[in-house]
């Protein structure tokens, strides 16, 4: 079986203008951009952010876990603290994207995939959506912090005592008797680690395939 | 983090390698310069050093065991962790507490009004023996019993919100004291009696006590799935007007029978204004009482035979069917008898003289052989009596006024003596000799307590598996040991360092009770606990232990609605509102109120006051309450938070008007 894999990996394809390179070549940027797709596949189970919160009344602490389709957490006891200052349940920030985030993972993955069978420089195009999900990702939970820290409704409880705020995406903060503690979970580094993945593969997916395209610009120059 | 443990220790072994291994331990340095300072200055001896350090629970950490103490005439049932001996909580039981709204409006006033007798409400308890449901003869630690022996009525507490669920009358008794006690697997819970009364509790003179007054014995049935006592399953055993005292359950080799003292075999009448001897004297007088010796599981089959009448709507065994099935036998135990308390094995039965200096211990075995052989004579009933020397296996000699004994793991037993104000450690023989370096049947110690030990506990010292470490002497005087209060002194629950062999009982710990005099008291292991945090869901009836069906989940469901005269509420409770503020309504209207406290938070408990209406509600974390009343008073009213609950506390509040 083994024996059979190798020559197999030892085969070679011949190329349009009859030069042959090693079929290797063209499985390794497909196995890479499959894994990305992959792996972003596998982090839409797994939370991207979290929001620790402690205070002394908290010995365990609060958190919020953020999946890219839901929230987790002591979503409950953040919301009753929060309505003091008038802001709105954690629930209602992101709410669209959380609707659409499965099926836009679904597309990038696709995408991903499309390069697989695309032998040109397309495939890259391809993948930039996948490529800038991460930074879509944080900037836009950027934006819903900071407009939940811009929502204090100054009629609430509490709502004049304290000014509006972003909360820190990564790392300490203060609001009230609470310092925050943000910070990037294992999901996002999986889209991280996807991405590094989709530029190695790129550049496999270049190495392989350029030969291919210049083939055929011989092959056309030639029969002009 | 791990790495800098490997770098501590390294650095603590290239240290102890250039100092020459000369660094000492803590314990040879002895204690720090200014604890020693502080231990002179207050002229603690090295005993009380080490009884403090043994006691002594830093903030944030908890005990290892928790003690279940009756709260006697309170009425309620005392939460204490062992060793520290804080007091944790006290279960409202009988008696009406607004702290946790027992008794001011919601479901605890149904739980209230089963203890009802003859429809008069009794809003007090004598709480005298708790027991902790138990599997295979060990505390499960999912419900606690207990029982008040003013009233012959016995309580179900579920461990898992600590809140009691059910009180029960018992329609043919008087009093109660010989309860609660459970069977190993909590298939009955036992209650025994303890003044005779006539059968069907009707009146009759007193002289014709021999003839028409009775002993009962309660078996109680237990349904764990609804937490409730089920009536239809109970029955009871008509005994001899005996005074029935203390009960165990057999357990292990003895499982299926139970064993009861008794106190007036000599049916003494009183009557000392008419010069007859008192009945403290009357019922003394004899040099023997009988231990009662049931098959409990031949009685349950005997009953589901239908032998039994049904009397004030519960089925008893008559005396002359217990007698003709084999399900009762006596065998003589010394003066004044106290205590039947059954080794952990279930081979002895340990009863207390009282008024003699033994702990008399009887063989379950020979008590078998002896019923087996036959041939037994019989007392004034009819109900045949084991000779003394074919029942009892030894006698050993403690001190004065041995009363309840109570065991460890290493083949000890412990009897408090009332008289001699001590504590007896003395050894059982037979399977438990050599667990300890004492002689078998042998008093070991004699540790005095102050003062007038009445009852004593261990660490889960009534199992089939107790545990040492400790034992409480639950005594009932004080006199000098606190500070004056007034000539109503405080209880004295003192900690007893049972952990040592031999003659090293140690004192640790005084504890005032200052509420009641306690009774029997159980102590668990705290990890056998798992009670509720808050509850599993919001809306959550305690009642029920489910759903409420007119709980609501969020703000937007809150409303009032009304329909001619009855007005209903559906109001949430959550930091720091209630929604609504404003009820508006007539005077003469019926208003059913419910109220689900939206919170989830541990510890975020709410209160709910209604001034002028007597009602005082505890909304723990996910309860759901309803509270029903007429609305006979007019003019403006508040509702407000009662449980201090947040920084806006005193603002939770909300008007309630009543229009005349």
């Amino acid at each position: 079986m083994f024996q059979k894999l190798i020559v197999s990996l030892d085969l070679k394809v011949l190329l349009p203008d009859g030069s042959q390179r090693r079929l290797f070549d063209y499985l390794l940027p497909s196995a890479f951009l499959m894994a990305a797709a992959l792996l972003l596949v596998v982090s839409m189970f797994m939370p991207y952010w979290q929001m620790r919160m402690n205070a002394p009344q908290y010995p365990d602490g609060l958190f919020v876990n953020v999946y890219i389709n839901h929230l987790d957490g002591d979503i409950r006891e953040i919301d009753a603290l929060n309505h003091y200052l008038g802001m709105p349940p954690l629930d209602e920030g992101g709410r669209f994207e959380r609707s659409i985030s499965f099926l836009a993972v679904g597309v990038l993955g696709m995408l991903l995939m499309a390069g697989v069978f695309i032998g040109n420089q397309w495939a890259g195009v391809l993948a930039l959506p996948a490529l800038a999900w991460p930074i879509i990702f944080l900037a836009d939970l950027w934006l819903i912090l900071y407009r939940y820290g811009h929502s204090i409704d100054p009629e609430s409880a509490l709502g004049s005592a304290i000014d509006p705020f972003t909360p820190p995406i990564l790392g300490l903060g203060t609001v009230g008797q609470f310092g925050t503690l943000a910070s990037f979970q294992p999901g996002l580094y999986l889209s991280f680690v996807a991405c590094s993945l989709i530029l190695v593969g790129l550049w496999f997916h270049r190495r392989a395939y350029k030969p291919v395209v210049e083939a055929h610009k011989r092959l056309s120059v030639a029969n002009t | 983090m791990k790495r800098a443990f490997f770098l501590f220790v390294l650095l603590s072994i290239l240290l102890s390698a250039c100092g020459g291994g000369t660094a000492e331990t803590p314990a040879a340095v002895g204690l720090p310069e200014d604890a020693a300072a502080l231990a002179a200055e207050r002229g603690l001896t090295p005993n009380d050093v080490y009884a403090a350090l043994k006691t002594y629970m830093p903030s944030g950490q908890t005990d290892p065991y928790i003690m279940f103490a009756s709260g006697g005439q309170s009425g309620q049932v005392l939460v204490v962790g062992v060793p520290s001996m804080r007091i944790l909580k006290m279960i409202a039981v009988f008696t009406p507490e607004p702290w946790q709204g027992f008794g001011f409006g919601g479901s605890s006033m149904e739980v209230l009004e089963g203890g009802n007798v003859e429809g008069n409400s009794v809003l007090w308890g004598d709480t005298h023996h708790p027991s902790i449901s138990e599997t295979n003869g060990e505390y499960d630690g999912q419900f606690l019993f207990i029982n008040d022996k003013a009233n012959a009525r016995l309580a179900v507490i579920d461990l898992r919100d600590f809140e009691t669920k059910q009180i029960i009358k018992n329609p043919n008794s008087i009093n109660d004291h010989g309860g609660a006690f459970v069977t190993p697997n909590t298939e009955y819970v036992i209650e025994g009696p303890q003044y005779a009364a006539p059968i069907g509790w009707e009146f009759a003179p007193i002289e014709e006590y021999q003839e028409k007054y009775r002993g009962l014995i309660t078996f109680w049935a237990f349904n764990r799935v609804n937490g409730r006592v089920d009536w239809e399953n109970s029955f009871q055993i008509e005994l001899p007007p005996y005074w029935q005292d203390l009960c165990d359950a057999g357990k292990k080799v003895s499982d299926g029978w139970i064993f009861c003292n008794s106190f007036n075999v000599e049916m003494a009448t009183g009557g000392i204004e008419e010069g007859n001897p008192p009945f403290e004297a009357g019922a003394s007088k004899g040099d023997t009482d009988y231990l009662h010796i049931i098959d409990w599981k031949k009685a349950e089959a005997v009953f589901k035979a239908g032998k039994a009448e049904t009397i004030n709507g519960i089925a008893v065994i008559r005396l002359q069917t217990a007698i003709d099935e084999g399900l009762l036998y006596f065998t003589p135990e010394p003066k004044s008898p106290h205590g039947s308390d059954v080794t952990p094995g279930g081979e002895y039965v340990v009863v207390g003289g009282k008024l003699d200096p033994h702990a008399t211990i009887y063989s379950f075995e020979k008590m078998m052989a002896a019923i087996q052989a036959g041939g037994l004579e019989t007392d004034v009933y009819g109900v045949p009596v084991i000779p003394l020397d074919k029942s009892m296996e030894a006698q050993v000699e403690l001190g004065l006024g041995p009363l309840h004994t109570v065991f460890d793991d290493k083949g000890y037993a412990y009897t408090s003596l009332f008289l001699d104000s001590a504590v007896a450690r003395w050894t059982l023989g037979g399977p438990y000799s050599g667990l300890n370096p004492d002689e078998p049947w042998s008093l070991v110690q004699k540790l005095p307590v102050q003062y007038n030990i009445g009852h004593i506990t261990a660490a889960e010292g009534d199992t089939a598996s107790p545990d040492g470490q400790y034992v409480v002497a639950l005594n009932k005087w004080s006199i000098d040991r606190f500070a004056n209060v007034g000539p109503l002194l405080p209880q004295n629950f003192q900690l007893v360092d049972v952990s040592q062999s031999g003659d090293q009982m140690k004192l640790l710990y005084d504890m005032p009770v200052g509420m009641a005099e306690p009774h029997y008291a159980q102590i668990i292991k705290a990890d056998k606990l798992q009670p509720f945090t808050v509850y599993p869901e919001v809306g959550w009836n305690p009642d029920t232990m489910s759903v409420d069906p007119n709980a609501i989940t969020s703000e937007a469901e809150a409303r009032v609605e009304r329909n001619g005269n009855e007005v209903e509420i559906w109001m949430t409770v959550v930091r720091s509102h209630f929604n609504p503020e404003r009820v508006q309504i007539k005077k003469g209207d019926h208003v059913t109120w419910h109220l689900t406290n939206l919170e989830q938070t541990r510890d975020a408990t709410h209160g709910f006051a209604l001034s002028g209406y007597n009602i005082n509600l505890s909304l723990e974390p996910g309860e759901t309450q309803t509270v029903e009343f007429d609305a006979t008073l007019s003019g403006t009213f508040t509702y407000y938070c009662t449980e201090f609950c947040s920084a806006l506390h005193l603002e939770m509040l909300g008007y309630f008007m009543v229009e005349p």
